[in-house]
């Protein structure tokens, strides 16, 4: 599998590493909202399909990136650094 | 100065080794650089600190990335969004950066004592460093003073491309001497001197 680093350009999966399912929104950290809390730890989209992630070039230029990848066939819809998908 | 001591020493043996048939088609070298600097700039501030690397280098960096620019006694390149590896074979240009670079322009973070600079050039300059990484080494793909940031198992490297067959290494000093013995092995079969 090849991810096309914005900066670096396509590489190998090894150089990658998962930082975990970028759908969701971390609760402001003063809430004592027990569910939304609840919602933000265990509850996951999981669709078999297009997968919103963040992954980090750990092994290149080190950035974060969001990614859109393929559960069904691990393809790669879209690249983008997390700091300008946040925007 | 504290004197920068090599991690290759006691692996670092001079002279023409492994396959003679074709001579060495492979020259390693430990180029000793006095001074290694890292540039971040902030978000914005990305011109502004290539304005002064060629203030202090005198070299030209373009905003794409991993573009760089060599000469005789120095070398930059851009190896992240943002980032900027400064080498000279002076002593000094840590602490000249750090009085050019304001706290609102960015960070330098002197790497001379912390990295080992390590050229690969020749011939086969191109196939051995393919053993290595999964990058494309073909002049087009890598043309001269462009740089590479990435990884050989755990070992982060930068590669700069310093020459149509030569490329300059920046590894982990700790890991050097590991990395300088793998080198070696690999090179054995093209023929390989150090100089």
């Amino acid at each position: 599998m090849l991810i096309a680093c914005p900066y670096c350009g396509p590489r190998d999966l090894s150089e990658f590493t998962y930082q975990g399912d970028a759908n969701r929104t971390r609760p402001n950290p003063m809430s004592n909202d027990q569910s939304a809390w609840n919602a933000y730890v265990y509850e996951r989209v999981n669709p078999a399909g297009d997968h919103r992630e963040f992954w980090q070039h750990s092994g290149g230029c080190r950035a974060h990136l969001a990614v859109i990848r393929s559960t069904l066939t691990h393809e790669i819809k879209s690249v983008a650094f997390a700091r300008e998908a946040a925007k | 100065m504290v004197e920068i001591v090599s991690p290759l020493e006691p692996a670092y043996r001079r002279g023409a080794h492994g396959n003679r048939d074709g001579g060495s088609r492979i020259t390693l070298s430990e180029t000793q650089p006095g001074s290694i600097v890292q540039l971040a700039a902030w978000p914005g501030r990305e011109d502004a600190m290539r304005a002064v690397v060629k203030t202090v280098t005198g070299l030209a960096l373009d905003g794409a990335p991993g573009a760089g620019a060599v000469d005789e006694s120095s070398a930059a390149f851009g190896f992240a969004p943002g980032r900027w590896l400064v080498v000279d074979q002076a002593e000094g240009a840590g602490q000249t950066f750090r009085e050019k670079v304001s706290a609102d322009l960015g960070t330098v973070c002197d790497l001379s004592h912390g990295r080992t600079a390590i050229a690969v050039e020749g011939e086969k300059a191109e196939r051995l460093l393919s053993k290595f990484y999964a990058l494309d080494f073909s002049l087009a793909a890598f043309p001269v003073a462009s740089a590479k940031s990435t990884a050989h198992h755990d070992v982060f490297t930068l590669i700069q491309r310093t020459g149509a067959d030569r490329f300059d290494l920046y590894v982990y000093r700790s890991f050097a001497r590991s990395f300088w013995h793998l080198l070696c092995a690999s090179a054995e079969e093209f023929g390989y001197t150090v100089e």
